[in-house]
């Protein structure tokens, strides 16, 4: 008994809230005619599909800049290099990994302007970052239509200029990371390839986290001062983290796109900060404190909660209600974790 | 005769450790009644206690009475201090930067005029009478023989005139009856603290009772009537101070304490035929700790202490060493030029550092004993490291493996080495911090109030290890400390500094009124002057 009470104790209040609400749904899900192999395949899907990019807050948060509010800085870098990828007609696999390969580059580059921008403003990332964010958008959606992509799958078929808001990937790498090793169980659908991909995400950031790099990110995260006794420079230990973060945020979306079968441009990348932030938070991160069981419990219970909602509570209430829930359990979270942190730190 | 102040049978403890006893102390109105004695003695803890500082209430209040013109008062609050005609310049500066000379003079006693809304609203709104309270901080300016522009932005002043207007807001008090002066010289240069000192005889002679407390015990000789001197809590005199000279003074303050704590023989003494690392005009900007010119040979294999009073820069040497704030001048390393400002470099080339500030710098507080002790090392030197798949990583085996012994060594006492470190007592936190120290193979150990907020006996293993370190490791330790009584138990000489210079060597068994004048920066002046 005291065993499991001192599990409930480590685990986070709001955690447990929206844990105890998710299983309150999936009961409610018992008594109406949903499909709950269905919607168990869906929460998967989607837990692969958006784990990477929740992964991108880990790095910042554990550096002490928060959580990484310029997500959109990172996928702009991802947008490329699949578009590039694209460009070049690659299809299936290579495609993939040739999208992956350019984002990565050209995260690095962008991460190295955008830390270089965070480290002038010591102290305000998380609101700097949220402005960074949509600066960028505004400039990208400028600059989609001026970019030379010549692709016709790519660019309006009218005119003849400019980039479309939704590319669809059916013909290039759409789906090839869930399709990968994918097998049935009944109306059950398991998406070996996305979870694979997603662990090993997990497994490499955990381990950079015990090289030495990753110790000095935790030592500037945890007392900057130590850090510099220990011959750590915490600007160059910052400055890692946000490239890392950008380039995971890149990868994020290209996982994202594949598995969704769309890329969306313009608007769509200022969409995906916010839910990640709070993944994260409901996993039971602080902005001062995260590892990579925050990732996966916040994706899971963020996602399921997600998916489950909308076709129970549909047949419950009416009308949609999702949405509205999406954006109180996500903004609601932050809020909540950005007035605890006074009393952390 | 009806004394201005009686403090009478002060007894304070904090969390059980007894910082006053029995202090009893009385001042007469004109009279300059001077206060001195070393970091910890006790002197700040009786002014709060005088003006009744929340601090004190905060920690269970104290025992003894307080008479003020003969009638005893009860303190509980800065007001209460303030309304029976209390004034205090305070060590730190409390004045406003954004406002002008005048506004801070007048803060919270402001003379206002009434006007339509403050016949409705009450005396909140009220118009401030800006002419009024012009002409009254102008008086009080020039009562100090001060010429500043009351209009000025405080800001901006140097910190000189900062002190003096603190002065004037005092004084600018129509019920001022007794003023305590903590260290108001301190920041000051000699003409400006004559300048001082002649206010102070100005405020006596008005029929003002002053206290006032100093590090610069020629400048209390000089102004005051009557000195009372306090150590570890106790006044261990109370004269008039034409019956003292300098040097008895500075004897009485600093007394001897003994620690036990033993000292085994070294196979070969140090010698300056060996030196380790020569300092050469350091000159190191810390906040606070400023060093300005301070030179020194350290030897091979001994326990160096650097003494001083707080502020004078003791702590600024080894934090310029380890690269910790800025610093300039020439180090050599076993005669190698050291490159400063570098921790890491610093690290490499095996000079250790451990901070005065042990929660603020020294550690991680929300992390594993275990983490604590190695992370320096896994981050500079690579140890404890396993090749894993292309990467170099930490290995938690080796990690434990070493925690274990280093808490075994040091008894540590933890429930595991996974405890989180802020769970831990101050002296266990310490040992921590040796722990990680030792983890990383010193060649100088630099370390800054070892034994600061830790209990007796913790404070005893601290030094014993210390020891033990240098004795059995041959490790050249360099403790700085303002403890005294503990720099000469261990120590093999004792560098002193004053105002950011060295102010002299000496050996442990020197005369306690030789460590209180090198202290003050004056042995050389009476050594010279007789």
């Amino acid at each position: 008994m005291d065993k499991v009470f001192g599990w409930l104790k480590r685990i986070d209040v709001p955690t447990l809230i929206i844990f105890l609400f998710l299983i309150a749904l999936f009961v409610l899900a018992a008594f109406t005619n949903v499909s709950i192999p269905s919607l168990l395949s869906d929460s998967i899907r989607r837990i692969g599909m958006n784990g990477v990019l929740v992964l991108a807050m880990v790095p910042t948060i554990r550096v002490g800049t928060g959580p990484n509010f310029g997500l959109p800085v990172g996928i702009i870098g991802g947008l490329l290099g699949a578009l590039i990828s694209m460009q070049l007609g690659l299809t299936g696999f290579v495609g993939f990994w040739v999208a992956i390969l350019f984002a990565v580059l050209i995260c690095i580059g962008i991460g190295l302007g955008y830390g270089w921008l965070l480290e002038r403003v010591r102290g305000q990332e998380m609101m700097v970052g949220t402005y960074m964010g949509y600066s960028i958008v505004a400039f990208m959606s400028i600059m989609w239509l001026m970019l030379p992509f010549k692709n016709p799958d790519m660019i309006w078929a009218i005119g003849g200029k400019g980039l479309r808001y939704t590319l669809t990937l059916d013909k290039y790498f759409g789906h090839v990371l869930n399709n990968f090793l994918k097998f049935r169980i009944g109306g059950f659908e398991f998406p070996t390839g996305l979870l694979l991909f997603f662990a090993g995400a997990c497994f490499l950031v955990h381990l950079f986290f015990k090289t030495r790099m990753g110790l000095a990110i935790d030592l500037v995260g945890q007392n900057e001062r130590y850090a510099i006794s220990s011959g750590v420079n915490p600007s160059r230990a910052r400055l890692v983290a946000v490239v890392m973060s950008n380039v995971l945020a890149g990868v994020g979306i290209i996982v994202y796109a594949q598995s969704y079968g769309f890329l969306q441009l313009y608007q769509a990348p200022l969409f995906m900060t916010f839910p990640a932030v709070a993944s994260i938070l409901i996993g039971g991160a602080s902005i001062r404190r995260a590892n990579i069981r925050n990732v996966v419990v916040g994706t899971a219970v963020f996602q399921t909660l997600l998916t489950i909602a909308l076709p129970v509570l549909s047949q419950v209430t009416r009308g949609d209600i999702t949405e509205v829930m999406r954006l109180i359990v996500s903004n609601g979270m932050i809020l909540y974790a950005l007035t605890r942190a006074p009393r952390e730190a | 005769m009806q004394y201005a102040l009686e403090m009478r049978n002060i007894n304070k403890s904090f969390y059980g450790n007894q910082v006053l006893k029995n202090v009893s102390i009385s001042v007469a109105p004109g009279e300059v009644h001077g206060l001195v004695g070393e970091n910890g003695a006790g002197k700040s803890t009786l002014m709060n206690i005088l003006f009744g500082m929340p601090v004190i209430h905060s920690t269970g209040g104290f025992e003894g009475e307080i008479f003020i013109n003969g009638e005893r008062v009860q303190i509980d609050s800065p007001r209460k201090a303030m309304e029976h005609g209390i004034g205090m310049v305070h060590q730190e500066f409390m004045l406003i930067p954004g406002f002008t000379v005048m506004e801070n003079i007048k803060l919270n006693r402001e003379i206002t005029k009434s006007n339509l809304l403050s016949r409705v609203f009450g005396k909140p709104m009220e118009t401030l009478d800006f002419p009024a309270m012009r002409k009254e901080a102008k008086e009080a300016i020039s009562t100090i023989g001060m010429s500043i522009d009351e209009l000025a932005v405080v800001a901006g002043l140097p910190v000189a005139h900062k002190q003096f207007i603190e002065i004037a807001r005092e004084i600018d008090k129509k019920n001022l009856k007794i003023l305590v002066l903590d260290e108001p010289t301190a920041v000051l240069s000699e003409a400006e603290a004559e300048k001082l000192l002649d206010v102070i005889r100005y405020l006596a002679s008005k029929g003002v009772a002053i206290l006032f407390i100093s590090h610069r015990l020629s400048e209390v000789l000089k102004v005051s009537d009557r000195i009372t001197i306090l150590r570890d809590g106790v006044v261990v005199d109370s004269k008039p101070a034409s019956s003292f000279t300098l040097s008895e003074i500075a004897e009485k303050m600093v007394g001897r304490k003994l620690e036990d704590v033993t000292l085994p023989p070294r196979s070969k003494e140090p010698s300056d035929d060996d030196i380790i690392m020569s300092i050469r005009n350091l000159k190191v900007r810390m906040p606070g700790e400023e060093v300005k010119d301070f030179s020194i040979d350290i030897r091979r294999g001994e326990i160096l202490g650097i003494g001083g009073l707080a502020g004078h820069g003791k702590l600024g040497v080894a934090n310029g060493i380890a690269g910790m704030y800025p610093a300039e001048g020439e180090v050599y390393l076993e005669g190698k030029p050291f490159k400063l400002n570098d921790p890491s470099y610093a690290l490499n080339q095996g000079v250790v550092y451990l901070s005065e500030d042990r929660r603020g710098v020294g550690l991680l507080l929300d992390e594993s004993v275990e983490m604590n002790i190695v992370a320096t090392a896994i981050q500079v030197f690579g140890k404890f490291t396993k090749r894993f798949l292309f990467l170099t990583v930490y290995d938690r085996k080796q990690i434990r493996k070493h925690a274990l012994e280093m808490i075994k060594k040091l008894d540590i006492r933890c429930k595991s080495p996974a405890q989180i470190v802020r769970r831990l007592s101050g002296g266990n936190q310490q040992k921590v911090c040796l722990a990680r120290a030792f983890t990383l193979n010193p060649k100088i150990f630099f370390v800054s109030e070892p034994t600061r907020g830790i209990d007796v006996g913790a404070k005893k293993l601290v030094l014993d290890y210390l020891v033990k370190l240098n004795r059995e490791h041959g490790i050249t330790i360099v403790m700085t400390s303002s403890e005294l009584a503990e720099l000469r138990a261990i120590c093999d000489r004792i560098a002193i500094v004053a105002e950011g210079k060295l102010s002299a060597i000496l050996s442990p068994k020197a005369s306690d009124a030789e460590f209180g004048l090198a202290m003050a920066g004056e042995l050389q002046e009476v050594l010279q002057h007789g």
